[in-house]
């Protein structure tokens, strides 16, 4: 982790790539109880519904609506409006439940994919979760060959990209056993060097990337430095401060659904220092 | 999606592969800014169709990969399929022949055929075709891909399900002796249409399920119905005056147009129409039903 500043971005595309969303809100529909059920559903067809219930805070708005059919909607997000350009490195900042993952998942397609107010210039990849599509099932190598063929690659390159992986991941014979044997130590040396072996113009990433130990660490730091480098426009979120510090330019402060502030690094660093008194 | 176009050929440096093209991700190509505001519902729909089938391969692969496990840890793989199979039309066709007075070498093949084609074809993609989603939930929440491959996926393992089955009569009609003729060429275009049939039972079926869990067993129970109302076990020429009103099943027309070419007879046109017209039908329904649920899929599964 020796960088100091965020490496630049690569302009070879002729189509710039950019995120651009506008006073996007997005609650989630939580089904439990009855809501599950199409002959439950249908018997409570006619009878009245009662009134949207009290409102509590957790991390986003919990909105009982409806609560005689059982669903809860939760809001991630509210009112989001944002830009990003060719060039920057954003990082999400926020505690547990600010909506920072539910911002990647949007910007990823996988949430609301039809929105007409978010617009995503690019090719995206994520590193979302460690698992992030795996089958438990599969040996690693299966999987780094389906991830191949879900990029359209050729049986050669995927061939290419298996030694790549391979040679990251050091996973020795376990590359030939089933992930579901994996520690999560290998779970994620497998997941971020799959998910590094191409570079995307949009890169998306959540936090357990920093998982692992010190020497997976650095060797991680050491690729993502090469892919970074490559994509136009990189996310991440991270309680690490200092993570962010190195690799954004760009910071967005995420509160309850909202944007609490979005500026240059230092600034919101240190307007979130000041206020919520951590100094790491 | 680049699949062909060798200008996508993707560079290493420094044992990373940089993509050298802009490749399209599950949200498809980048198309002119002009076009993204008009993104509708049912054009994201079809865009999603059209990148899924781009990723046949992806599919092909997963649905392999699917039977492979379903059967891993036991010696004959997916050939106990044939195995099972194999007794149970054995078994069926000793007992039924009796009932029904039938000598055995006209009956087995018969049923042997027909059993096939409900058991591990029409029933089989129907059932499946609810946990479409459902089962792939995890990759669903964490990558960007086309919601249709899934579909593609769920039909390609239940046909390869059905290929190791049809081992069976095909033993049965070698035995017997007996060679339906070119006529059975008639049932690659009913086989087609039942594979568009499938497709549009995951979609359908896949969202549904998605959203309400105590569907698949009502679709279970429904099929166990038809399996006693459409001539299976039994033929139509059982019943007194051919039975017209086996028509208000549609699925009697769809397993028609496929069983009767293996059996050497011309499937009736009235079959072919009715099947025609259920599954377009469908696929509208399917599609309807798709477009309308996609954005919300991610939440449900």
């Amino acid at each position: 982790m020796s960088m100091s500043s965020p490496p630049p971005a690569q302009a070879e595309h002729n189509i710039r790539s950019s995120i651009d969303i506008e006073s996007f809100s997005l609650s989630f529909p939580i089904f439990h109880g009855g809501a599950r059920s199409l002959k439950k559903m249908l018997l409570k067809r006619g009878r009245s519904f009662l009134a949207p219930a009290d409102k509590n805070r957790t991390g986003g708005e919990v909105t009982l609506s409806k609560a005689e059919n059982g669903i809860v909607e939760v809001q991630a997000l509210n009112d989001i409006s944002l830009h990003i350009e060719t060039g920057e490195r954003v990082g999400l900042i926020g505690h547990n439940g600010a909506g920072k993952s539910t911002l990647l998942r949007v910007m990823a397609g996988i949430y609301m994919p039809d929105a007409p107010n978010v617009h995503i210039q690019g090719q995206v990849a994520t590193l979302l979760d460690v698992n992030a599509g795996m089958s438990e099932e599969l040996t690693g190598r299966e999987n780094i060959a389906l991830v191949g063929l879900h990029k359209g690659l050729t049986p050669h390159q995927i061939e290419q990209l298996e030694k790549d992986v391979e040679a990251f991941a050091q996973l020795e014979e376990f590359l030939d056993l089933p992930v579901r044997l994996y520690s999560s130590g290998m779970r994620v040396r497998l997941g971020f060097g799959l998910a590094t072996a191409i570079t995307p113009q949009i890169l998306l990433m959540d936090e357990w990337f920093m998982a692992g130990d010190a020497h997976f660490q650095e060797r991680a730091a050491e690729r993502l430095h090469a892919v970074v480098g490559g994509t136009d426009i990189l996310v991440i979120t991270s309680h690490a401060l200092s993570i962010l510090e190195t690799w954004c330019n760009r910071l967005i402060w995420m509160e309850g659904g909202r944007v609490h502030m979005d500026g240059p690094t230092d600034e919101v660093l240190a307007a979130y220092r000041a206020a919520t008194g951590t100094d790491e | 999606m680049t699949l062909n176009t060798p200008a996508a050929e993707p560079t290493f440096t420094s044992g990373v592969l940089l993509a050298s093209t802009p490749r399209s991700n599950g949200a498809g190509p980048n198309p002119p800014a002009t076009a993204r505001k008009l993104k509708s519902r049912f054009g994201m729909a079809v865009q999603d169709i059209a990148d899924s089938f781009k990723l046949w391969r992806l599919a092909t692969r997963l649905g392999w990969l699917d039977v492979r496990l379903q059967f891993s840890g036991s010696t004959l793989g997916p050939f106990w399929l044939t195995l099972t199979t194999a007794i149970m039309v054995a078994a069926m066709g000793m007992i039924y022949s009796q009932l029904f007075h039938l000598a055995l070498k006209d009956y087995l093949p018969y049923l042997s055929i027909s059993m096939i084609l409900w058991q591990n074809g029409l029933s089989s993609l129907v059932q499946e075709s609810c946990s479409t989603f459902t089962r792939a939930a995890d990759s669903i929440r964490s990558v960007t891909m086309p919601y249709t491959v899934q579909a593609l996926r769920t039909t390609i393992r239940c046909s390869l399900v059905l290929g190791y089955t049809v081992i069976v009569p095909l033993v049965v009609f070698i035995l017997f002796g007996l060679w339906p003729g070119s006529v059975v060429l008639l049932a690659l275009p009913a086989v087609a249409l039942w594979l568009f049939n499938s497709m549009a039972w995951c979609l359908l079926l896949g969202t549904v399920c998605a959203r309400f869990r105590d569907v698949p067993p009502i679709v279970g129970s429904i099929l166990q119905i038809l399996f006693y109302v459409t001539p299976i076990i039994w033929e139509p020429k059982q019943l007194k005056d051919g039975a017209w009103w086996l028509y208000l099943n549609p699925f009697y027309s769809l397993f028609e147009i496929v069983r009767r070419p293996f059996l050497g007879q011309v499937p009736t046109g009235t079959a072919w129409a009715i099947a025609l017209g259920f599954s377009a039908t469908l696929g509208v329904i399917a599609f309807v039903s798709f477009a309308r649920s996609r954005s919300r899929l991610a939440f449900w599964v």
